[in-house]
């Protein structure tokens, strides 16, 4: 009964989101403020709908419904209660459903916050985003209803994949889908500007602090997934390069370029052109994620099952959208009137040239990415293409970026002077150029590549310095700094400190697979690990081996770590647990490998030392920081009550 | 024309997925295809329809089309693969040799004693070592060899009876079988 209800309620948030889709958008066209006003009431009831049906599948893996197809397949009654909840997004269909969810309530969130936007505005952004929902709700119910029924019901479940089972994954697909469809706002306001002419400056401030909240959110579900690979994965990596995280990394790359250049477009009325088709481009690379990871175009280690079906739809729907708005783009281009002149060194060059070398790492990742395809497809050959390509590419073509990242701040709009600037950075050259220098002679000797990074990082972290003094010169306080001023540094300082936490583990860790025997001892980094041996360990839906290492430095023992190699009961699937002790300098990491003997007495051990690691998700959390404080900054609230009054009068009008 | 370039772009992307949709980035063509079948000798099972010899070697096959099936009794797949082999076994003169690897617990000839053989030869890969010298990245696997003992085919994944009917049966025709 109850996933029936969720069923219907999915059909009807398709007829409200064409309602929402067609009414206003035809209202916008005529001026007609009737058909216009029905975007807000649609919008709310779509979200009413989709937020029922979500309920309607949480609550059938809650109550363990092996009679619908989804939860049989994803769930299992041993599961623990918090993974039957997350399960529900663990699969293509359920994650779907996030999705769409996730979208109706931006679209409600967009019919809250806009009432000093212009109606004809308010109803053209709420119409595009109405349209993409209809995409959305069609592919759900045609190829991947979440609600099948299947007859007779299943005994029990086959369970979640067993690497979903961890708290990161609860958390990380929900801010991720926050962040890809957040850029669905900024594409409705591009395509509702396309269409109305008006691309001004008006429209780059209304479309800043969305896409700073849906960037945010998307660098808080890149961080998660990264985090949740280091420590689910049990290899230690955190990077990959694999095309599921390429999906993710390609939007926010744009989304990042989208942000800068949309400040350009605001406060100077330049790049136009470049910032409609960055936002174009933002909403479409999350497409373009959502179809490789979905369609099996690509293989990678943990995409979707794969259906052609459900790819060939999504490729049609990516035509529509994707291709309309480019076509949209091309036949309204010669519209845009770029003003403000500017010269080759000015914070508008400077954001140009940040753009552009983002533009360029996005591709190349785009290339590595498509480029086993691209080759099957034109019958030369089956190859893939793997991290030392994206290392190659990647690293050298965002250095120069980061050392811009460091001077475009402190520059004027408009032009300043090459020589003012030197003199007053000189000082944090020289101090970023001798702790790139000398910090590695103090590590383990010499590396250009932690080299580069210390510079990079110690660059950014000075001249942020530098801004903060700037801006106090004339007595204003600290705290009392606009918010977008302060996000904007922190977004910067968390990007600098995250690179040296990089720079230091890729070139410092240290790691041994070694073989231990109960009572042997084995050093790493200057920590002794004597291994316990390993014992069984129930656990709610898996057997476990639970091993013991002891570990301790100058003979006094400072922590216990309890690595588990686990059987999962319905899959018989195994899974490594790490075990991680933490600090701020360090980590330290333990993977328990194979038994080696017939009595489990000798087992594989996989040891890590990973120097600075947590500087990569500090350094993460306080980009996320940064992208939420600007993103309140009163500005934008204040332009909310300086409009109200003209909005008020259209209104009654 | 600038302002066309986008979609240009993204309309030569949108041939490459298009075409992508039909291929599968799983298959990948063995680098055996075409060369000789590695040779080994290899103690063979005793079966229900037992092998005139006590060791198995490619050789044995010379002049005859035959398959090679890489399986294992701990491979849930090929159980389910077992019962398409034997139907295609009973109709139709097919010589399967069944590769048995890594058969640790040792449960190969009481399988195919309970269930029946659709296998002229069990040569018996304990360590997994012929396993390596073809290439075999699962189980179950299908190698085509020809009358020279030259691999034409490779099959990753279970046969069903469509993938026997559209894949080795013209494979099979075209080489004489």
């Amino acid at each position: 009964m109850i996933p029936e209800l969720g069923h219907f309620a999915l059909i009807i948030a398709l007829l409200l989101a064409l309602t929402q889709a067609i009414l206003p958008l035809i209202g916008a066209q005529r001026g007609n403020l009737t058909l216009m006003a029905v975007a807000r009431p649609a919008t709310q009831g779509q979200f009413v709908f989709v937020a029922l049906a979500f309920a309607c599948l949480v609550y059938s893996f809650l109550v363990n419904d092996f009679s619908v197809e989804n939860v049989a397949r994803n769930s299992f009654s041993q599961l623990p209660e918090v993974y039957r909840v997350t399960a529900s997004w663990g699969s293509h269909e359920g994650s779907l459903l996030l999705w769409v969810l996730m979208l109706a309530f931006w679209s409600t969130a967009v019919s809250v916050f806009s009432r000093h936007l212009p109606d004809d505005m308010v109803a053209r952004v709420i119409g595009v985003m109405g349209l993409i929902s209809v995409g959305f709700l069609t592919f759900m119910l045609t190829t991947s209803n979440p609600f099948l029924r299947l007859l007779p019901a299943a005994a029990d479940g086959r369970d979640m994949n067993p690497l979903l089972q961890d708290w990161g994954m609860i958390i990380h697909p929900p801010m991720l889908y926050m962040g890809y469809v957040g850029f669905a706002v900024a594409f409705a306001f591009a395509i509702a500007a396309l269409i109305s002419g008006r691309l001004d400056a008006a429209w780059a401030r209304w479309s800043r602090p969305w896409t700073t909240v849906a960037w945010a959110f998307l660098t808080l579900g890149v961080g998660l997934g990264s985090w949740w690979a280091y420590r689910e994965l049990g290899w230690g990596g955190w990077w990959f390069w694999d095309p599921t995280e390429n999906a993710s990394f390609m939007p926010w790359l744009a989304g990042t370029a989208l942000i800068h250049s949309l400040a350009v477009t605001e406060k100077r009325g330049a790049f136009k052109a470049w910032t409609v088709l960055l936002a174009l481009s933002a909403f479409s690379l999350s497409l373009l994620g959502t179809f490789l990871v979905r369609s099996g175009v690509l293989s990678s280690v943990h995409a979707f099952a794969t259906d052609p079906a459900r790819g060939a739809f999504i490729l049609v729907f990516m035509v529509v959208v994707i291709g309309g708005s480019l076509i949209l783009y091309a036949w309204r281009a010669p519209k845009m009137v770029t003003g403000g002149a500017f010269t080759g060194f000015s914070r508008e060059a400077m954001l140009l040239a940040n753009n552009v070398i983002l533009l360029a790492a996005m591709g190349s990742v785009l290339l590595g990415t498509l480029y086993p395809l691209l080759m099957d497809a034109l019958g030369m050959g089956k190859i893939s293409v793997g991290p030392p390509y994206f290392n190659a590419v990647f690293v050298p073509l965002m250095a120069p970026a980061l050392f811009l990242m460091g001077v475009g701040p402190l520059l004027r709009w408009k032009g300043d002077s090459l020589p003012d600037i030197f003199s007053r950075l000189k000082w944090a050259l020289a101090v970023a150029a001798a702790t790139g220098l000398l910090l590695p002679l103090t590590l383990k000797g010499f590396n250009p590549w932690a080299s580069l990074g210390f510079f990079v990082a110690t660059w950014i972290t000075l001249t942020a310095f530098i801004g903060f003094r700037d801006r106090m010169k004339n007595g204003t306080r600290l705290f009392k700094l606009p918010r977008a001023f302060w996000g904007m540094q922190l977004a910067h300082l968390g990007l600098a400190w995250g690179i040296a936490g990089i720079a230091v583990v890729a070139n410092y860790q240290e790691e041994r697979d070694v073989r231990m025997n109960v009572g042997d001892h084995t050093t790493l980094a200057g920590y002794t690990f004597t291994f316990r041996g390993a014992v069984e360990h129930p656990g709610p839906n898996y057997r476990a081996a639970r091993g013991t290492l002891e570990v301790s430095q100058d003979g006094k023992q400072l922590f216990v770590l309890h690595p588990e190699k686990r059987i999962y009961n319905a899959s018989g699937m195994p899974m490594t647990e790490a075990a991680i002790h933490p600090n701020i300098f360090r980590d330290v990491y333990v993977a328990l490998g194979e038994p080696l003997d017939e009595e489990a007495k000798t087992w594989a051990v996989r040891l890590f030392y990973k120097p600075f690691i947590n500087w990569l998700w500090i350094g993460a959390l306080m980009m996320v920081i940064g992208g939420f404080l600007a993103a309140s900054d009163r500005r934008y609230r204040i332009a909310v009550k300086a409009t109200v009054p003209a909005g008020a009068v259209t209104q009654g009008a | 024309m600038k302002r066309w370039l986008p979609l240009i772009l993204f309309a030569v992307l949108v041939g490459f997925f298009a075409k992508g949709l039909f291929l599968n980035p799983r298959e990948v063509p063995s680098p055996f295809i075409g060369k000789p079948a590695p040779a080994f000798t290899l103690p063979v099972v005793a079966t229900a329809n037992a092998y005139a010899k006590a060791d198995f070697s490619p050789a044995d096959m010379k002049g005859k089309v035959w398959l090679l099936n890489v399986w294992a009794p701990w491979c849930v797949s090929c159980r389910q693969e077992h019962g398409v082999l034997m139907a295609v076994a009973q109709s139709q003169s097919v010589l399967f040799v069944g590769l048995n690897w890594k058969d640790k617990d040792r449960e190969a000839e009481q399988l195919l004693a309970d269930h029946g053989s659709p296998y002229v030869a069990v040569p018996d890969d304990l360590s997994g070592k012929i396993g390596i010298d073809y290439g075999v990245t699962g189980t179950p696997e299908t190698y085509v060899i020809d009358q020279a003992g030259i691999i034409r085919m490779k099959h990753i994944g279970p046969i069903s009876p469509d993938v026997w009917k559209e894949k080795f049966e013209p494979k099979l025709k075209e080489l004489g079988a």
